[in-house]
C-alpha cells in the first residue's frame, strides 16, 4: 500500500477537509464576496468621482489625488469583511458544537488551526490580489477617459504595493482567526477585532505625541498599512519593516492560539 | 475495550467524575446508566481527549485516544449535543470528515443509505429534524468502520422504528465483536439493548454487573402476601432487616425475606397464605434504587 492510501490524518488530508468545510458554508461564499465587491467598488466609485471632478479641482488637490491611493482604497473596507470572516471561521465551530466533531476526527488538533489558517490565507490570497488587480486597472480605465493620473503596474513601487495589498488582507484573515481561536466566542472575537485595527489607533491620539508615535507605528493597523502604502513618512516603518512587524504580531498571536488549543477543553 | 482508571473531572467547584473505574469489554453492549448531571456525557468528553481529565486516565484498546493515527477507524462516537455546522448539508458534513483520513466518497455515500438519510442529504444539516440529526450523527460514528462505538444517548429523539432499527444495529455491530458503549437514563431502553450495565451517581460508580445480574439484585425481594391473619404474620416476620407495608385488608408486600422463606414462616405458625407473590419492581424503579442516593437533581417537596 502506498502512504497515499495508508489510513490515517495527515496534514494534508485535514487541509483537504477544511476545504471543504470552507467551500460548502453560503456565508462564508456570500463573505468572500462581499470582500470582492468591496475591494472593487470603493476604486471605482472614488476614480470616477475624482474624474468627473479633475477639471473644478485647484492643482494642490489634484497633487494631492494619487493614483494608486485610489486603486487600494477598498482594502481599508474589505479588511473588516475578511477579519470578521476569519474570526467567524474559528467561532463558529464552538458556537455550533462542530468542533466536537472536528476534534475527534483530529485529536492532535494542531493541524486543524493549520489547515485552517492555510487554506483562508491560500483563498484571500488568491481573491484579494484578484481583486486588486481588477480594482487597478478598472480604476486606471476610469481615470483614462481624462487621461489622469496614469500609471502602469512597471512603475517603481507599484506591483510591490499591489502584492503588499493582497498581502496584507491575507494577514488581517490569519490576525482574526488566532484571535477568534484566542476567544472562541463570536461577537468577543469580532469586538477584540475591531478594537485593535479601529478603536485603540485613533484613541491613542489622546497620549503625547511622540508616546502616540511609539506605539501607533507598531499596532496591526499602520504596520500592515505601511505594506502598501506607496510613499513613507520619516516615521512610518517601510515596507518590509511593516510586513516584519504584523508578521510577527500575527505569528504571536498564532502562537498563542496554538498553545490554548491544545491546552484547553473544547 | 475501554478502560477507565480512577477517571475524575472537576469543572470549578463541580466534580462532574469522580475516581471512576470501569472496562467495557468488546463483543457486548455496555448500557452506561445514571440519572441527569451524573456525568455520562463527561466520561464520553474524556474518553474522546475533548476534555482532559482532572485525575486518572482513560484509554481505548489499550492507547488514549489522541494517539490514535487514525481515530476514526478506532472509535466512532455520538455526542449528546449536537456536532455540527446547521449551515453545511449532511454529505459535505460527512465529506470533510471522512476527508481528515482520506476515506473515499463511496463511503460516505453507502452511510448516507445505511442511515436513511439519502433523501435529505443535501439539505443543510440544521434543517434536520431531531432524529435525522441524530441519524446524521450515526453515521458519523460508523464513518470510519470503527472497532468501538460510543454512543451518548444514541435513541434520543428518535422514533419507534428509529429505535428498533438502532438497537438491531447496534446488537449486530457487538455480536461481530466490536465494543459498543451507550448512554441512556432509561433503564428499559437498556434491558432492551444492553448485555452489560455501568451505572454512575454523582460521577461515581454505583453498579457494573450485567443486565440479568442487575435485575435480579435490584428488584430487591418484594414480597406480596394475602393472608386471613395478615396482622399477626407480619408482627412474626418482624425484624430490623425486613420491612413490611400492610393495606390493613390483608394485603402485605414485604422485602427482606424471599417468599420461600415467608412460606415457612407462614406454615411453621400454622398460617393459611391466600397469596404469596415475589414481585418484580419494575425496571425503572429498579434503576432508582440504585441510584436514589445518588440523584443529583431531586425534585423538591414543598410540605
Ligand atoms: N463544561 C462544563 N463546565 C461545568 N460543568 C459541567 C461541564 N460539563 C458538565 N458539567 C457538569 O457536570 C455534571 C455532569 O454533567 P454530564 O453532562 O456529564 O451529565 P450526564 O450524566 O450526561 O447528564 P444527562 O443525563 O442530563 O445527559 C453536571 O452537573 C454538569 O452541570
Ligand atoms: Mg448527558
Amino acid at each position: 500500500m502506498s502512504s497515499v492510501d495508508r489510513p490515517g490524518v495527515t496534514q494534508l488530508r485535514v487541509a483537504r477537509s477544511e476545504w471543504t468545510k470552507l467551500c460548502s458554508l453560503r456565508s462564508t461564499r456570500w463573505s468572500l464576496l462581499a470582500a470582492a465587491l468591496l475591494t472593487i467598488g470603493f476604486p471605482l466609485i472614488f476614480a470616477s468621482v475624482v474624474e468627473a471632478h479633475w477639471g473644478r479641482m485647484s492643482p494642490s488637490e489634484q497633487a494631492n489625488r494619487q493614483p494608486l491611493d485610489i486603486a487600494l482604497v477598498g482594502v481599508n473596507i474589505s479588511q473588516l469583511a475578511i477579519g470578521v470572516l476569519g474570526v467567524l471561521l474559528i467561532t463558529a465551530e464552538y458556537s455550533t458544537g462542530m468542533i466536537r466533531a472536528t476534534l475527534s476526527a483530529v485529536p492532535k488538533r494542531l493541524p486543524v488551526l493549520w489547515a485552517k489558517i492555510a487554506v483562508y490565507a491560500a483563498v484571500t490570497f488568491g481573491l484579494a490580489l484578484l481583486s486588486v488587480l481588477v480594482a487597478f486597472f478598472g480604476s486606471q480605465a476610469i481615470l483614462n477617459s481624462k487621461h489622469i493620473l496614469q500609471i502602469g503596474l512597471g512603475d517603481p513601487d507599484v506591483i510591490r504595493s499591489v502584492l503588499g495589498a493582497a498581502a496584507f488582507l491575507v494577514l488581517i484573515g490569519i490576525f482574526a482567526m488566532a484571535l477568534g481561536a484566542i476567544v472562541r466566542n463570536t461577537a468577543g472575537g469580532i469586538a477584540t477585532f475591531a478594537l485593535i485595527l479601529f478603536v485603540i489607533p485613533p484613541l491613542l491620539n489622546v497620549l503625547p505625541p511622540t508616546w502616540n508615535q511609539a506605539i501607533s507605528t507598531y499596532l496591526p493597523d499602520s504596520a500592515g498599512r505601511a505594506m502598501f502604502a506607496l510613499s513613507h513618512g520619516a516615521n512610518e516603518l517601510s515596507p518590509a519593516g511593516g510586513l516584519a512587524v504584523f508578521a510577527g504580531t500575527t505569528a504571536c498571536l498564532v502562537g498563542i492560539a496554538a498553545l490554548l488549543l491544545v491546552r484547553r477543553d473544547s | 475495550m475501554i478502560e477507565a482508571i480512577g477517571l475524575t473531572k472537576q469543572y470549578g467547584s463541580k466534580r462532574a467524575v469522580d475516581d471512576l473505574s470501569f472496562t467495557v469489554q468488546p463483543g457486548l453492549v455496555t448500557g452506561f446508566l445514571g440519572p441527569n448531571g451524573s456525568g455520562k456525557s463527561t466520561t464520553m468528553r474524556l474518553i474522546l481527549g475533548l476534555d482532559a481529565p482532572t485525575a486518572g486516565t482513560v484509554t481505548v484498546a489499550g492507547r488514549r485516544y489522541r494517539d490514535f493515527p487514525a481515530p476514526l477507524h478506532e472509535v466512532g462516537a455520538l455526542l449528546e449535543a449536537r456536532s455540527l455546522h446547521p449551515g453545511r448539508t449532511a454529505y459535505r458534513h460527512l465529506l470533510a470528515l471522512a476527508q481528515t483520513h482520506g476515506i473515499p466518497r463511496s463511503r460516505v455515500d453507502e452511510l448516507v443509505d445505511l442511515v436513511g438519510l439519502h433523501d435529505v442529504a443535501n439539505k443543510r444539516a440544521g434543517k434536520f429534524s431531531l432524529g435525522m440529526g441524530q441519524r446524521l450523527g450515526i453515521a458519523v460514528a460508523l464513518l470510519g468502520d470503527p472497532q468501538t462505538l460510543l454512543l451518548d444517548e444514541p435513541v434520543n429523539g428518535l422514533d419507534p422504528e428509529g429505535i428498533h432499527w438502532i438497537r438491531t444495529l447496534l446488537r449486530g455491530l457487538a455480536a461481530e465483536g466490536r465494543t459498543v458503549f451507550i448512554s441512556s437514563h432509561l433503564m428499559s431502553e437498556m434491558a432492551l439493548t444492553a448485555d452489560h450495565l455501568i451505572v454512575i451517581g454523582r460521577g461515581h460508580l454505583v453498579a457494573d454487573m450485567s443486565v440479568t445480574d442487575f435485575l435480579a439484585t435490584a428488584s430487591g425481594q418484594l414480597v406480596r402476601v394475602r393472608a386471613p391473619r395478615a396482622t399477626e404474620l407480619a408482627a412474626l416476620l418482624s425484624d430490623p432487616a425486613v420491612h413490611v407495608t400492610s393495606d390493613g385488608t390483608g394485603s402485605l408486600e414485604v422485602s427482606g425475606l424471599s417468599s420461600d422463606q415467608i412460606g415457612e414462616i407462614a406454615a411453621a405458625n400454622g398460617i393459611a397464605l391466600h397469596e404469596l407473590t415475589p414481585l418484580r419492581a419494575s425496571l425503572e424503579e429498579a434503576f432508582m434504587d440504585f441510584t436514589r442516593e445518588d440523584v443529583e437533581y431531586k425534585p423538591q417537596v414543598h410540605a
